[in-house]
């Protein structure tokens, strides 16, 4: 009985130290943030209109085609990464995707206005202009439009790598995701990705464990929400393409996950097995001393 | 040469040779510990189990590693965790171990005070213990810094800034520790070899002596009784076992001791596979980057108490620098433990329920020092630095009044 008592004294004090070194000093070092915000209800956006498909093909396939490959529908790039990243400081995406990566409400807002939709016109002062230009002088039929062929040609379904290539890799590199292969670098050169976002994107190789989940999901969704002044675009993914590409960082960044689980809950058997034979051998030889 | 004849088994032939029975006996069927002990005497043992698996999963990671600024991270996030078949077991394991370690070396800490087990005869005890927590604090330091993270770096940075604070040696200390200018290539290097190989030895060497310090005044037990062990052994060999105050150390003691880390190895695999990263800072799992600062710089949750300590004097007083008082502060509190039996004025051996003053003042000191271990990871700002100062002083106070505590005990118990 006394056992127990010290035993409750020691686990007591245990977890106090605990609670207050880890719960407690990290809901103070990381103030709480709003959760994330998939509908996009802040932007000015679609406006409840309806996109005809075709109408939109000759649109985007008029005005974006210049800067933009849509690989899917035949329109390759018009120049190699490098070269691409030296023209607009960054590497363009291709629009094949954009339709299912994106929310729709947002892909338009974007359209109009690309650096208030992302978030940070606080980047284009003093004469900078966002490498795409606005569309907002065009009708909001005629943008509808364009999201709706952009929403026609998309995939149906995408791998998480898909998904993560198109939507991170322009400007991170993840090189846990093919260490010896070197074919998940950033698509954008170093010194070009460098001079337009300020600093170097870090590698996301480890981001599911130096972030975590519930911390990366709020940051995809709003990077200015964690950290005001980022130059990280707000990249406007729906939530499904997000959950794909926390997903993928969690196969590259923990991929002994499952192995993991799998072996834990047999060695805490096994351990319990040896407990209690511990326990009998202890109070087999404490018979003869009391 | 002594006469040899020919042996009827191998445990004959190596007696003959070695002696092996007398050892044996020497060591374990006849080495005496007291009967009245509980669970928290199992502690010894937990912690050379430990030490047991931290070498072990040390040896595996260090087939692995590479310690080097430009691998280092690589080596232990990608091919540890990722490539070498359960790597990532020996990583959670060595991690975890190092946290878990702390723990168990406090509890066995705070059980020796609580009982004085320090006390009159046993110093040499208390003093190599002291020494095995300071080689240990020294190789949980040096090896946190070895995966090369953002947070291993800058507390590496802030630790061996702490020497420039050494008069008129200061800055020539600081480089010479560092091996550089600045927490680079060289620092990593020397702390590796100090981590695997330099420090381990040291332990071993500390682990044995303190065994070797229990010797001759033997274990203490829950009431301080003192025993006269021959005679006990006496009467337990005469097979008068249940009178007899000792049991023999094999199989009696660690019998329990084994029942007891049965318990302590679910808890600690437990952490191992569901719970990690508790004993790993997510901060570290960004690579060292001397070009940025972490938003919050601090230690691992053992060294919060006394990292606390040297951050609560976070003001000028007179001509005196914070900074300077701060590093004195920290320096008495991590030597002032080492002098413990020495400030303890009591004549007598007595657990602290009976000493009602030292009851106190144990309870007091514990609360502070979680107090101190809490506030050491918050930023310091507003009122968390006051709180950080008062804790500080009234660490510092607790042990200057130590001796006028205890004497008072004794006089009061008309000793």
């Amino acid at each position: 009985m006394r056992e127990l008592k010290i035993l409750a004294v020691v686990v007591v004090f245990t977890l106090i130290t605990y609670w207050g070194v880890e719960p407690f000093a990290h809901s103070q070092m990381h103030p709480h943030v709003e959760a994330a915000d998939y509908q996009f209800k802040d932007v000015d956006g679609l406006g409840g209109l309806k996109g005809d498909a075709a109408n939109g093909a000759s649109l985007v396939q008029a005005n974006c085609t210049a800067c933009h490959s849509i690989n899917k529908e035949g329109f390759p790039p018009v120049m190699d990464d490098a070269t691409a990243a030296a023209s607009y400081g960054v590497v363009p995406p291709d629009l094949s995707s954009s339709g299912k990566l994106y929310n729709a409400e947002y892909l338009a807002a974007f359209i109009k206005n690309p650096a208030k939709a992302s978030k940070v016109e606080h980047k284009f002062v003093d004469g900078r202009v966002h490498p795409m230009p606005s569309y907002d002088w065009m009708q909001p039929q005629e943008i509808a439009d364009m999201v709706a062929y952009l929403q026609s040609i998309a995939p149906e379904k995408m791998t998480n790598k898909e998904v993560f290539t198109d939507a991170c890799q322009r400007c991170h590199g993840i090189k846990y995701g093919d260490m010896k292969g070197g074919s998940m670098a950033a698509k954008t050169p170093n010194e070009h990705i460098k001079a337009y976002m300020g600093k170097l994107p870090p590698d996301l190789s480890q981001y599911i464990r130096s972030r975590g989940e519930s911390y990366l999901h709020t940051f995809v969704n709003d990077p200015q929400k964690h950290l005001e002044g980022t130059a990280m675009p707000r990249v406007g993914l729906t939530q499904e393409a997000e959950q794909q590409v926390v997903a993928y960082m969690q196969e590259v960044g923990d991929s002994k996950k499952a192995e993991r689980e799998a072996l834990g809950p047999k060695f805490l058997i096994y351990l319990v097995i040896f407990a209690i034979f511990a326990w009998l051998w202890k109070a087999s030889k404490w018979r003869d001393v009391h | 040469m002594a006469k040899f004849t020919k042996a009827n088994s191998v445990g004959e032939w190596l007696d003959q040779r070695l002696n092996t029975t007398a050892l044996n006996k020497v060591l374990m069927t006849e080495y005496w510990i007291p009967k009245d002990i509980n669970f928290l005497w199992a502690m010894g043992v937990l912690l050379a189990t430990t030490f047991g698996i931290l070498v072990i999963s040390g040896l595996f990671l260090m087939m692995y590693y590479k310690p080097d600024v430009n691998l280092a991270f690589d080596s232990v996030n990608y091919t540890i965790m990722q490539e070498v078949a359960y790597g990532w077991l020996f990583r959670h394991m060595h991690g975890v171990a190092a946290s878990v370690v702390f723990l168990i070396i406090y509890i066995h800490m705070f059980t020796g005070i609580y009982y004085g087990s320090y006390k009159q005869g046993r110093e040499m005890i208390w003093i190599s213990g002291m020494l095995l927590f300071m080689t240990f604090s020294a190789a949980g330091f040096s090896g946190y810094m070895l995966p090369w993270g953002q947070m291993s770096y800058w507390a590496a940075m802030v630790i061996t800034n702490l020497f420039g604070g050494v008069p008129i040696i200061g800055d020539a200390l600081v480089v010479w520790i560092r091996g550089d200018f600045n927490v680079a290539d060289a620092t990593l290097t020397r702390f590796f070899m100090l981590h695997v190989f330099l420090l381990p030895i040291v332990i071993m060497g500390l682990i044995g002596l303190h065994f070797y310090t229990l010797r001759i005044p033997h274990v203490n037990n829950q009431s301080s009784e003192d025993i006269d062990f021959d005679a006990e052994a006496e009467k337990y060999l005469s097979g008068n076992k249940k009178e007899s105050k000792v049991i023999p150390f094999w199989p009696i003691f660690i019998s329990k001791d084994l029942a007891v880390l049965g318990i302590f190895l679910i808890f600690y695999f437990y952490l191992v596979f569901f719970h990690y990263n508790f004993a790993m800072d997510p901060v570290n799992f960004d690579p060292a980057d001397n070009m940025v600062t972490p938003a919050h710089i601090y230690p691992e949750w053992y060294f919060l108490w006394s990292y606390e300590v040297l951050r609560g004097f976070f003001f000028d007083v007179g001509p005196i620098k914070a900074f300077d008082i701060g590093l004195a502060a920290f320096g008495f509190a991590n030597a002032i433990f080492l002098l413990l039996p020495f400030l303890d004025r009591d004549p007598a051996v007595l657990p602290a329920y009976k000493r009602p003053g030292f009851n106190v003042w144990f309870w007091i000191l514990m609360v502070d020092l979680i107090v101190l271990t809490v506030y050491g990871k918050l930023p310091p700002t507003g009122i968390n630095a006051w709180v950080g100062f008062v804790s500080a002083m009234l660490f510092i106070i607790l042990f200057l009044v130590l001796p006028i505590i205890t004497k008072a005990d004794a006089k009061k118990r008309g000793a």
